[in-house]
């Protein structure tokens, strides 16, 4: 499955890869599911900045702002998210990058996941999400941002 | 040469091989290309004799209790004493834990293990900026004295002991239990416990670390040397593979790695003037049990002889208590499941069995909704009642080492000890662990093997009954399980304002003074545990105490491997 994705490169084609933020909010240091989706965005042709550990919001927005990123992820397995990822959200918008979509993942439980989608998360991956789901997630996001900043 | 005869071997092997041919000629055809362990250890057909033909029995397998206690450290294992019952526990303020404590206990757990907060991971107080949202969620939130007092109300500290995971805060931790304890009226030589203590993990796996890679190993070894001289009965470290595993470790990399890092700590308590056999005997050890089962087994077999080894051979160890790998076991938390997650049930139960036919000292089994969530009272008293039924119904403890002498476990148990000995020879060549994590070894080959893993499940190599295989209709309650849930900015302003109570009541010169001691102590390169031990008895805070030594010795920003 990862190798057809990674046979359809999508840098090939673009004027300027897809770029993500993968960052890790919030202070627990579980980061191989940051790292394992870090690097297999990075095989699928994203371009990955990984913020590496303890990350707060504030951190989380300037970098997806100052790396002009086209969509931000967050790893999260404290359960902090319910007070974290909004103040995510919140920033971006007082930014002016509201524009940015925004997955998570992480150990969320299903209601905090629906409640984090209805506050604005585009998508929530739980610790069985596949890759390549990710992956193609990602980079639907990503297309429809970078169109509707070229329309 | 091994035990068996030449002639024998002779026979088994022309046997064997006109075995295969009729085997080959009955069209029997595996259903995969390749068996592997999850260290990737290619499995054969069968196993004879002849895999472990070089053995020799009382050399290498032995004896329970004896050298080199490949069989087990205590002559009856399990038929003397089960092994402790101990589940991680905490979550919310002191006051929940404590509850859920004293439930487990009436339940039969046999010894505590405290689960803490981040906040208190990282040695920050409830109030610090960086605890919104954190306080309580992942552990407890334990910041004094206070907290500790209530985290122990009506428990018994003399009788029980309590393992508290916690690593660059480990002296300020014991600081706070000992002085509850003595507060008590325990006399030392009866508080028994572990902190887990192993700074040089935390830059390979779980990553709690405060401080730089060299101060850590200081403040570690620090716990070590004053609790060998004060505590009789306290495991001052716990050298962890389980946080290793987690990270994406195979079990060969957890194995390598821990003993690697048990190596180093050794090493400076000689470098620090102690004889070997005067602190051996306390070093105790913490691995994961996988659900490959054998390989687990076989893995805990290993761990035992090559540690024994590695005392008596590279240390000069005397004792047979210094040689003894003493062991805590936790059931994998990365291989279970959000989805389907009462099948995790079954995984625990698994998972279990390996650290039991490995001959653990002390366990823990997850809780089936760990993917999701911390546990609940009922999926905690799951867990706990897994391993009571494996210990009183199974009959696998009846025996000890049951699966010694199996040809595949012995040949298993060999292969593991020949692929760790590589990975530590070749850390031994960068100068030893606290060398390869600066240079970030240990670091690259674990997500190597993470990333790896996840292929091998997302390319199907690797079956997840109900996650990439099997898949059926996700049934209501199988989605609808009843969480945990903790109201963190209550737990947060109630733990703030015991803080406040605590900061009020107390005398703020003496606090000062103990602290500007402590200060001093860790600037002169003095073992701090007796300086942080006044901090505490005067009533100064975690964030206060880690606070001096963050100025002290500086914070540790790990580079960028993925």
């Amino acid at each position: 499955m990862i190798a057809e994705l990674l046979s359809e490169t999508p840098a090939i084609g673009f004027k300027r890869r897809y770029r993500v933020l993968v960052a890790k909010l919030g202070l627990d240091g579980h980061d191989r599911g940051a790292k394992v989706v870090a690097r297999a965005l990075k095989d699928a042709g994203f371009e990955v900045i990984y913020t590496g550990i303890k990350q707060t919001p504030e951190m989380v927005a300037r970098a997806a702002i100052q790396e002009d990123v086209d969509v931000v992820g967050i790893s999260i397995l404290s359960g902090a998210h319910m007070a974290l990822v909004p103040e995510v959200l919140r920033l971006l918008k007082e930014y002016g990058a509201e524009d940015v979509p925004v997955v998570v993942g992480g150990v969320i439980p299903w209601d905090d996941a629906e409640k984090l989608k209805a506050m604005g998360v585009s998508e929530v991956f739980f610790p069985d999400s596949p890759l390549s789901q990710i992956i193609e997630k990602v980079r639907e996001l990503a297309e429809k941002r970078r169109k509707r900043l070229e329309g | 040469m091994g035990d068996y005869s030449k002639e024998f071997l002779e026979t088994l092997a022309r046997a064997l091989k006109e075995w295969q041919e009729e085997m080959a000629k009955a069209g029997y055809k595996d259903r995969l290309d390749r068996f592997t362990t999850d260290s990737g250890i290619e499995v054969k057909t069968v196993y004879t004799p002849l895999d472990i033909e070089a053995t020799r029995y009382m050399d290498k397998i032995g004896l329970p209790g004896q050298y080199p206690f490949t069989r087990g450290i205590h002559y009856n294992m399990y038929r003397g004493k089960v092994w402790t019952m101990r589940e991680f526990s905490g979550f919310g303020t002191p006051e929940d834990t404590n509850k859920r404590l004293k439930y487990l206990v009436e339940h039969g757990e046999t010894g505590l293990s405290i689960a803490f907060d981040e906040v208190t991971l990282l040695g920050l107080d409830p109030d610090h900026p960086l605890a919104v949202g954190e306080v309580g969620v992942e552990g407890v939130s334990v910041a004094s004295i206070w907290d500790m007092d209530i985290l122990f109300k009506d428990i018994d500290m003399g009788s029980i002991t309590t393992n508290m995971t916690i690593n660059p805060p480990a002296p300020v931790m014991l600081s706070f239990y000992v002085a509850v304890a003595r507060s008590r009226g325990v006399p030392d030589d009866k508080i028994g416990g572990t902190t887990q203590n192993d700074q040089l993990k935390e830059f390979i796996g779980q990553k709690t670390y405060v401080f730089p890679p060299r101060p850590a190993l200081k403040i570690g070894v620090d716990v070590i040397e004053w609790s060998v001289k004060n505590l009789p009965k306290w495991n001052p470290i716990s050298i962890s593979g389980y946080h290793i595993y987690e990270a994406g470790a195979t079990p060969v990399q957890e194995l390598a790695f821990t003993l690697a890092d048990g190596i180093e700590y050794v090493r400076e308590m000689i470098r620090r003037g102690y004889d070997v056999d005067s602190f051996a005997h306390r070093l105790s050890f913490f691995f994961v049990s996988g659900i490959n089962v054998f390989e687990h087994v076989a893995k805990f077999r290993a761990a035992r002889r090559m540690w024994a080894k590695i005392m008596r051979e590279w240390f000069n160890a005397k004792k047979p208590r210094s040689m003894w790998l003493r062991f805590h076991a936790q059931t994998s938390g990365v291989e279970l499941r959000a989805l389907e997650p009462y099948n995790n049930i079954i995984r625990i139960t698994l998972q279990a069995l390996a650290a039991v036919l490995g001959g653990t000292q002390s366990l823990h089994t997850n809780a089936f909704d760990e993917a999701l969530a911390l546990p609940t009272e009922f999926s905690a008293k799951l867990a706990l009642r897994t391993q009571q039924i494996i210990a009183y119904e199974s009959g696998v403890a009846d025996t000890v080492d049951p699966l010694a002498g199996s040809y595949y476990i012995e040949w298993l148990t060999d292969k593991i000890e020949e692929e760790a000995w590589r990975i530590i020879d070749r850390i031994e060549s960068m100068g030893g662990m606290l060398e390869a994590i600066e240079k970030g070894y240990p670091q690259r080959e674990i997500t190597e093997s993470a990333y790896r893993r996840q292929r091998e499940i997302e390319e199907m190599r690797k079956i997840i009954v109900g996650v990439n295989a099997f898949k059926g209709e996700i049934l209501e309650n199988e989605v609808k399980i009843p969480l945990l849930e903790i109201d963190e900015p209550s737990v947060r302003a109630h733990q703030i304002e015991r803080l406040r109570k605590l900061k009020a009541s107390r005398d703020q010169a003496k606090v000062n003074t103990a602290l500007t001691e402590l200060e001093r102590a860790a600037t002169r390169n003095e073992n701090i545990v007796p300086y942080v031990y006044n901090a505490a008895i005067s009533l100064a805070t975690l964030g206060e105490i880690m606070g001096v030594l963050r100025n002290v010795y500086g914070e540790w920003n790990e580079p960028i491997i993925f």
